[in-house]
């Protein structure tokens, strides 16, 4: 019987973050440290002819300055792109630019002074002579022929194409069909905006040869192993990546960025500790960035509503260089998911990775998904005005049916389970839909603009089986490591490769742990972002830290239980098969005979005195189980909002938000909703708000939190919020994605309210964020 | 975000103050700091000495002195959001002020700040100007009253000149008859006007015998609308004449301000809108004192 999972217990991290008393890498001090500062592109495109850095060399208190020259001569490897489709273009990337600049924040040069301030000051001091060069920022245009190239060896900016689905069923449904509506979309770009700016600090021992690099990261492992295998050199065994507290991430801090090379290649070049923050416009100009698709798509569909095919075509921008993941995103997060929650066998996606000049482009709460349920759900709305039908009926008519799974989509991924009409049905009753619908219709008599939006999305969390991603381009394998360590007192220590950047996992996985144990709560102790206390993980994104890395404890827990079993056995003189491990309590007892038990202490400690152990039992109690999932988890949702326009100023408000979502079983409650609040609040930001604005000369507009606008407490009603179960069949724990839910169904309901709002004037797309001018331009053009 | 070098001075009072900025010539007066040091940060603003006036108690509070109400520089958007003296006299004030930033920022902000600022999509220069205040600076000369109508100059200028100090602003309470409302497009990002527009209206036997009617953000500076304000004196207040009144709200405005948040045009479109709305509720205001 569960103790601990399922239950709202508090975050145990929180006292410590909100009294300010984290552990970030800003917060690292040590003897003799250097400040590291940046020198950047103000470019975004231009030929380097010259770097001058003396006079910044000979400003008091620098220790030293470097180019992108210096680190290629001083031994730094171009940073790689771990996903690598067929026919890929991978253009060169060093840690700081060499010759030639391609976007506004490209690095050119760093930095090493006795104090930020002085280092800032060198900043100014260097001289860098720019030839500009033409520039392209938008996807498409830059694949148009005569487009400035981003990378010589790149012809047409296009890195990479891809394509998926079938392309004859879909051609069939098109002819099938008794409607057909078009859609010509932007999903715009984006910026992360982590609370915390990335950071790192880095400390070298001249003497072990050994160098520890602390960094903003999401996953510590794999940014160690590209920085020992490309890009920096130091051999795994002398080279700890640490990733302490991290103010979240979004997926901004998965990849690996150029500052985690300049670091400690810094410290080790002046044998000083060194440490490089940046700031919030850094974090504007080289974080990368989220979305940014141009998209042509269509659906087909029948008189009826059934919908007979689906076309997608995307130019995907990836900016400037391919960041770790980017081809990733657009490909196998992106057209894999055009089946959303409908049963259509005509599906056919491709796409074009292109090159701009731009930040570089990765993943961003949701990654592809969100772009993949945009588009359907907007063209599902569309389709249904068409048919005449209500957008929720019209949904329900084509939902895989609940006794259908796991079912096969025809663009990849095989959905492992589902309750799409339930799922319907609880958020129409949570909402009243009809009664929604009735004051609708009131408030449009009385001339107001009311919308109603409704969507319904998939989303393919927990990636991933290793052979399928080895399968469509990865270069890593997508399993998790969980280690338990039992003390001889039966205290626990669990280490684990997920990440932990605001998620609270340091109490989700003590309660995993404790209740697969039967031990208490307060004696499991987390331990994450470390590559030297944690055996090799692959870290946090994409869902699936609760899937894959709490399965992975579950898996390693397992093995404890077994080996307390043959303890307990073996000192109660009783067969392994007659003992009973009782996971309420922890107590393992001869099955009919419940005295006659050890305490999960009492085996801990004859585990390390090992003075009574079967002969095949070796000390200690302590495993490690490497848990790879065999599918992804499928969680879906329902939401619908409703707003309402002013029509003189084209303001939206948001006037209600109720939300049903499916993310398999549940945890810690308390953190669930956190998720899904904090994810659709950054839906809505997409919907609404927020944009990555790039003027004709590259030139980012949106560089602050002045400019750059995100979702605020004041604009939002309560959330009501409710959840249906359909345990996920395959990972132990029975749970699938949360992180990512809220953020890919709330951007298309919100859009599909607006839209519904302006519908009586014939407004049938704009595109995000529906920003108030837009949307009066819109009404302005409609009356006219 | 790391400033340039600067020196830092304290004031601990007007005259000092007075003194620290006629001995450092190209200082900045540092108050609340939430304009002046994000720029510093960025290293828009790079003064080579600072003098603090936030802690010289003179410079701080709020009085009525008559019909006057004098504001010192120092005092903070949330104090005059709270006090209740001006939402008495002068209740347009501490709704401009409540609607500036979060309440970090309007627990740090102060008056004086905002105006010598001058920044044009601020909230209290366009309400300062529509009250008719004056703005009192000291320097070495002594202190001279500057008309707010007359101290927004362009962008980020003002009539005070190199080493004054603004030292308290002076706004007339309302009289009978008398309310006014402010109304704002909030960006939102930085919270700041896009447009807002603050009315003032007075009525008396029913009819308007004064009306202000001044719109920010829209241009470099406050413009106060004179044909709006014209055409409402001596009518009676109700949907029609505000809305005629409103309707020529656009002629104040002949170059506004345009980026990509908000073009020109729909600047002129807010600033109608809002000037509508901020007139309706100065009307009901004012129909209740």
């Amino acid at each position: 019987m569960a103790r601990y999972v399922g239950t709202p217990m508090k975050r145990r991290e929180d006292p410590r973050f909100i009294q300010g008393k984290g552990n970030y890498v800003a917060n690292i001090q040590l003897p003799g440290m250097v400040s590291l500062a940046i020198k950047r592109s103000i470019h975004a495109h231009a030929h380097i002819r010259r770097i001058d850095t003396s006079r910044a060399k000979a400003l008091p208190g620098v220790v030293g300055v470097f180019t992108g020259q210096d680190l290629i001569d001083g031994g730094v490897g171009k940073l790689p792109c771990g996903w690598n489709v067929p026919d890929i273009k991978v253009p060169a990337r060093w840690p700081l630019a060499v010759d030639r600049a391609r976007h506004v924040g490209d690095g050119l040069a760093v930095v090493a002074a006795e104090s930020a301030y002085i280092a800032a000051d060198a900043l100014d001091l260097i001289e860098v002579d720019y030839q500009p060069l033409p520039v392209v920022v938008d996807a498409r245009k830059a694949t148009e022929p005569g487009a400035p190239l981003v990378h010589d060896d790149v012809p047409g900016n296009v890195s990479y194409t891809w394509a998926i689905g079938d392309k004859a069923a879909m051609e069939q449904g098109f002819a099938a069909a008794d409607h057909v509506v078009d859609l010509e979309l932007i999903n715009q770009r984006l910026i992360p905006n982590a609370l915390e700016p990335r950071a790192a600090a880095a400390q070298w021992n001249p003497f072990s040869e050994e160098m520890v690099l602390w960094t903003t990261s999401q996953n510590p492992h794999p940014i160690r192993l590209l920085l020992s295998a490309f890009t920096l050199g130091i051999p795994e065994h002398k080279l700890r990546v640490i990733s302490p507290d991290v103010g979240g991430g979004f997926g901004s801090k998965i990849f690996h960025y150029p500052e985690e090379i300049i670091t400690p290649w810094v410290a080790r070049r002046l044998n000083r500790p060194a440490k490089w923050v940046g700031t919030r416009s850094e974090a504007s100009m080289t974080d990368s960035q989220g979305r940014d698709h141009v998209t042509h798509c269509r659906m087909a569909v029948l008189n009826d509503g059934t919908i007979t095919g689906i076309h997608v075509q995307t130019w995907s921008n990836q900016g400037a260089y391919l960041s770790t993941f980017a081809p990733l995103i657009p490909t196998a997060l992106y057209l894999t998911l055009l089946s959303g929650l409908y049963k259509v066998s005509g599906i056919y996606g491709e796409m074009w990775g292109t090159l701009t000049n731009t930040v570089p482009v990765d993943a961003y709460r949701g990654a592809g998904r969100p772009e993949a349920a945009y588009l359907l759900e907007r063209l599902a709305d569309l389709a249904a005005a068409r048919v005449g039908q209500d957008p929720i009926e019209f949904r329900r008519k084509n939902f895989i049916p609940k006794d259908e799974f796991p079912y096969q989509t025809p663009v990849a991924f095989a959905y492992d389970s589902g309750d799409y009409h339930h799922l319907f049905d609880r958020v129409v009753e949570m909402a009243d839909y009809p009664a929604m619908r009735q004051a609708q219709t009131q408030a449009r008599q009385q001339g107001r603009l009311v919308g109603i939006g409704v969507a319904g999305c998939i989303e393919a969390s927990g990636p991933a089986p290793s052979r399928v991603a080895g399968a469509l381009g990865s270069a890593v394998g997508f399993w998790e490591s969980g280690a338990i360590r039992v003390h001889p007192s039966g205290k626990v220590t669990a280490m684990t490769g997920s990440h932990a950047h605001g998620q609270g996992h340091e109490t989700t996985f003590a309660q995993v742990v404790a209740d697969e144990l039967g031990v208490a709560f307060e004696d499991v102790e987390i331990v994450h972002g470390d590559t030297a206390r944690v055996p090799f993980g692959m870290g946090s994104y994409g869902s699936r830290s609760a899937a894959v890395g709490g399965s992975a404890l579950v898996s390693s827990a397992r093995k404890i239980r077994q080996k307390a079993i043959k303890i307990a056995a073996h000192q109660l003189e009783a067969a392994d098969e007659d003992m009973v491990y009782d996971q309420a309590t922890g107590k393992v007892y001869v099955r009919g005979a419940p005295d006659r038990s050890k305490s999960f202490a009492e085996i801990a400690l004859a585990a390390y005195t090992a003075h009574n152990l079967p002969d095949e039992v070796e000390a200690g109690l302590e495993e490690t189980a490497f848990y790879d999932p065999a599918n992804f988890t499928f969680p879906n949702s329902a939401h619908i909002a409703q707003v309402e326009i002013d029509r003189e100023t084209g303001e939206i408000a948001l006037q209600r938000y109720v939300a049903v979502d499916d993310v398999g079983k549940v945890i810690n409650p308390m953190i669930v909703h956190g998720q899904l609040v904090g994810g659709i609040v950054q839906g809505v930001g997409q919907a609404l708000w927020e944009q990555a604005v790039y003027d004709e000369a590259g030139q980012l507009l949106t560089t602050n939190l002045m400019e750059y606008a995100l979702p605020r407490a004041r604009e939002f009603p309560a959330i009501e919020h409710g959840r249906i179960e359909t345990p996920s069949p395959h990972n132990p724990l029975g749970v699938k994605g949360v992180g990512e839910m809220g953020t890919i169904a709330a951007t298309p309901a919100v859009v599909n309210a607006v839209l519904d709002a302006l519908a009586p004037l014939g407004v049938h797309h704009l595109d995000m964020p529906l920003t108030p001018q837009k949307v009066w331009q819109a009404m302005q053009a409609a009356q006219a | 975000m790391y400033s340039a070098e600067f020196e830092y001075y304290r004031a601990t009072s007007v005259a000092e103050a007075v003194e620290l900025m006629r001995a450092h010539p190209g200082a900045k007066l540092l108050a609340g700091g939430h304009s002046l040091l994000p720029q510093m940060k960025l290293r828009v603003s790079q003064p080579a000495a600072l003098v603090d006036i936030s802690r010289a108690a003179e410079l701080s509070g709020i009085t009525l002195d008559g019909e006057m109400l004098r504001i010192g520089a120092t005092t903070t958007h949330a104090a005059l959001a709270a006090s209740p003296v001006v939402s008495e006299h002068c209740a347009i004030l501490s709704e401009a002020a409540s609607l500036i930033g979060d309440q970090q920022v309007r627990n740090r902000g102060t008056i004086g700040g905002s105006l010598a600022h001058a920044d044009p999509a601020a909230d209290l220069p366009t309400v300062i100007v529509a009250l008719g205040g004056t703005l009192t600076a000291a320097s070495a000369a002594g202190p001279r009253d500057v008309l707010a109508g007359e101290c927004f100059v362009d962008l980020f200028t003002t009539a005070l000149t190199e080493g004054e100090v603004l030292t308290r602003v002076n706004v007339p309470a309302y009289g009978a008859g008398t309310g006014g409302a402010y109304a704002k497009h909030r960006h939102p990002a930085s919270g700041y006007a896009v447009v807002g527009v603050a009315a003032i209206v007075t009525v008396s036997d029913g009819r308007c015998t004064r009306a202000r009617l001044v719109v920010g953000g829209a241009q470099p500076n406050p413009v106060s609308a004179s044909a709006s304000e014209a055409a409402l004196e001596g009518q009676p207040l109700n949907e029609a004449t505000i809305a005629a009144a409103a309707a020529q709200v656009a002629q104040a405005l002949p170059n506004p301000l345009s980026d990509h948040y908000a073009s020109a045009d729909y600047r002129r479109q807010l600033a109608t809108v809002l000037a509508r709305r901020a007139l309706v509720t100065a009307a009901e205001r004012a129909a209740e004192r």
